[in-house]
């Protein structure tokens, strides 16, 4: 428990309203862009709360003795004590209180995975059986409300202790851990192997769900707090571990991410018109390849079929829609029941009209004179024993195929983890799948390299990775003080 | 930012640039690439590093004007910066002695080809390098490879240089006369292609740099896959240069073609209307 819950406005702020009165308050609904207006438009979907429904939502939060919540959140957010400061009204300070653990608020509060975490946890769901008080659009709305004030806080930075850490990758484990370790007193530099600086969070979640100037403005934060990029520098090619120690850097944390597509190994994989969502998302987020000011061409489908049931095919496919697909078709091979993807962005995909072909999975792909793919053969599936990962395993309906026109498949099936750091560095334990091998303080087999995000996890959240960010950074300070 | 700090036209269209960044200069070998990117709304393409100067701190990159990301590139001068350089992307050449080493390269594909060509020579196999171009005007880096080869063989489609003919013309003969251990062949994903059926006949083994499309550069994205002994292999991270007598250079050429209507039309409003 923190220790604030027991301040006096806290107690005063729990006796105003009967937990009684509370329970009574529905659960807040988020403002959304009208679905067919905005399968047409890169604007946000999500709009965000007003003052006056975050102040109700607040309310509704019993400021428990033991908050549940906190255990389900990988980077251990004060939850009630945010929410209790929105509740009184005093939204920056709850802010601040978020910066505390989270150095991206604003981005968590829009990618994660809260009704898993957090909101799974919630005493609401637990003891009441009734909808978790709405964690993650109470923080994004104070993220918002600070950023949109003018009075950004930094969160407080000790004195410089005169030690170099490194860190390698931009994305939301490389940024928690570079936030950390700057409020540690470190002097933090990140190489980012891309010409922008997020990572994922730039290349990967598109702006309808992930505005870049939102975290572009997380960024500036850490650049307040000293710490230094580097873009267009790749660790284990522009330079070596060895150059960074030479540099005088004690300490390096790894978190580089995704590598390559995973692909299915089907015949006419590699026609035109076939790629990864890695590829797609990256030619359209990254590059911007749907302004005609950029150099960065795409190729727009009327029919788009997204291989796959994760969160990055849903972004897929919502983002064909907005690139001016007729037909948007997930195409997974088990039932919705197992799809990996968030809740809500199912929801959302249906809503926009993305079509969920489900217990399909291709084949092969066949295509037109100039090597286009135009048709994918469809094996329908139906659901079998569960398998290793306990949902039903998918097995082939025999006989039972299907053609259906496409002009883009766009296989987002997974990613290998990012070979380059693995395969420079020798006496780096590297797993059999080309995972860095890490003990349970995210430290690798070589003492002062410490790892964490999708180079540890081979894929993962937004959330996960920057849990992992932070505690490497503690583990990585304690060694660095031995 | 990486300042341009010496340009020279090899050609109308091919253009050689100098420039600091000294940090690839120092890691890089022959083989590698680097991507560029010109302009905030540029786009990301890979160019096979040309030379390097450790001490001077620069790399030499040669670009031929096709579409308007090489026309942005080549039209920057002395002084100007390119937006990003990033690399030395791909893996290095595969050099060692073996024995007589038969260069062969066509184009722009003659550029990267000259650190290969040096390597080859200071490990000490003879080489034989063999140059192509459809005119006098359009061979480059002619008295940089004779100074570093120990022969070299000019091939022109229209005879104003050298020998009149093709470039497997030009290796077919070096094959003919002498013991050759190996070919190494940059150009055109065609001429590759033909040299690459040529020393097939003669089961002679041969290296293929490929120049594929690609995005990030660094394994990310896919857009560079091909196939290699019929699996798929990503150019950025498994290449760029591959056993060509494996490279299936048709699916390459379809897929090089991935982009050229829109690439087209964007060159038609961005370059040519100006």
């Amino acid at each position: 428990m923190a220790e604030d819950r027991n301040e006096a406005w806290r107690e005063e702020l729990r006796k105003s309203t009967k937990n009684s009165e509370r329970l009574q308050i529905p659960r807040i609904h988020m403002n959304e862009l009208n679905a067919h207006f905005r399968a047409r438009t890169r604007d946000e979907v999500n709009q965000g709360l007003t003052l006056e429904q975050a102040l109700q939502e607040a309310k509704r939060c019993l400021d428990c003795p033991n908050p549940t919540c906190m255990k389900g959140c990988p980077v251990s957010i004060n939850i009630p004590g945010f929410i209790k400061n929105i509740e009184r009204g005093e939204v920056l300070e709850a802010a601040k209180v978020l910066k505390q653990t989270s150095a991206l608020p604003a981005v968590c509060g829009r990618v994660c995975p809260q009704e898993k975490q957090c909101e799974s946890q919630c005493s609401y769901k637990i003891n009441f059986k009734k909808d978790p008080v709405a964690i993650g659009y109470l923080e994004r709305f104070a993220a918002d409300y600070e950023r949109e004030s003018g009075h950004m806080s930094l969160p407080e930075v000790a004195a410089k202790n005169g030690k170099k850490v490194a860190v390698v990758g931009s994305g939301p484990a490389g940024l928690s851990f570079a936030g950390d370790m700057a409020k540690k007193g470190y002097s933090v530099t990140v190489f980012e192997a891309l010409h922008e600086i997020g990572g994922v969070l730039k290349y990967g979640i598109p702006e309808f769900r992930l505005p870049n100037n939102i975290v572009d403005v997380e960024i500036e934060g850490l650049r307040g707090m000293g710490v230094e990029f580097v873009k267009d520098c790749i660790v284990g090619k522009t330079i070596s571990m060895e150059d960074l120690k030479a540099e005088g850097f004690q300490g390096v944390f790894v978190a580089s991410g995704a590598g390559l597509p995973r692909f299915m190994n089907i015949p006419g994989e590699n026609l035109i018109g076939v790629m990864s969502s890695n590829e797609y998302l990256t030619r359209v987020n990254l590059m911007d390849a749907s302004n005609e000011e950029s150099d960065t061409p795409v190729l727009n489908g009327m029919n788009v079929a997204v291989i796959g049931g994760g969160n990055t095919a849903m972004d897929s496919v919502r983002t064909a829609l907005r690139m001016g697909a007729n037909r948007a078709m997930i195409v997974y091979r088990r039932s919705e029941e197992e799809m990996p993807a968030r809740l809500e962005e199912v929801k959302h995909a249906k809503e926009e009209g993305v079509e969920f072909m489900t217990l399909h999975n291709p084949v092969e792909y066949l295509g037109d004179e100039k090597g286009r793919v135009k048709t994918m053969r469809l094996q329908v599936m139906e659901l079998g024993e569960p398998d290793a990962s306990g949902r039903r395993s998918p097995v082939p309906v025999e006989g039972k195929i299907i053609d259906v026109d496409v002009d883009v498949v766009i296989v987002s099936i997974g990613v290998s983890p990012n070979p380059i750091v693995p395969n420079s560095v020798e006496g780096l334990d590297v797993s059999p799948k080309g995972t860095i091998v890490v003990g349970e303080n995210m430290q690798s087999s070589i003492p002062t390299i410490f790892a964490g995000g999708d180079i540890v996890r081979g894929g993962a959240t937004v959330i996960l990775a920057m849990g992992d960010g932070r505690a490497a950074a503690k583990a990585m300070d304690e060694y660095l003080n031995k | 930012m990486n300042k341009i700090v010496a340009k020279e036209h090899f050609s109308e269209n091919v253009v050689k640039l100098v420039v600091e960044a000294p940090l690839i200069a120092k890691s890089r070998k022959a083989g590698h690439f680097v991507i560029v990117r010109v302009g905030e709304k540029g786009e990301r393409i890979p160019l096979t590093i040309a030379d390097a100067d450790v001490e001077k701190g620069t790399i030499t990159l040669v670009a031929q004007k096709i579409g308007v990301s090489t026309h942005k590139l080549c039209a920057l001068n002395v002084g100007d910066e390119i937006t990003d350089v990033v690399g030395p992307l791909g893996k290095a050449t595969h050099i060692e002695n073996f024995g007589t080493v038969v260069c062969a390269g066509g184009g722009v594909g003659v550029a990267p080809l000259l650190p290969i060509v040096k390597a080859m020579k200071a490990a000490g196999n003879r080489v034989v390098t063999v140059l192509a171009a459809r005119n006098k005007d359009l061979i480059i880096l002619e008295d940089e490879m004779r100074q570093a080869s120990d022969e070299v063989i000019i091939m022109t489609d229209d005879g104003s240089a050298g020998k009149k003919g093709l470039v497997t013309e030009g290796v077919e003969s070096v094959i003919k006369r002498e013991k050759v251990d190996l070919c190494v062949t940059i150009g055109p994903a065609i001429m590759m292609k033909f040299v690459s059926l040529l020393t097939k006949k003669y089961e002679l083994p041969t290296v293929a740099s490929l120049n594929t499309i690609m995005v990030d550069g660094t394994g990310m994205c896919g857009a560079c896959r091909l196939t290699v002994g019929g699996k798929t292999k990503f150019v950025c991270v498994d290449g760029p240069e591959f056993d060509a007598h494996q490279v299936d250079f048709d699916e390459m050429l379809m897929r090089m073609g991935a982009y050229k209507e829109l690439e087209q039309a964007d060159f038609a409003n961005k370059i040519l209307k100006k």
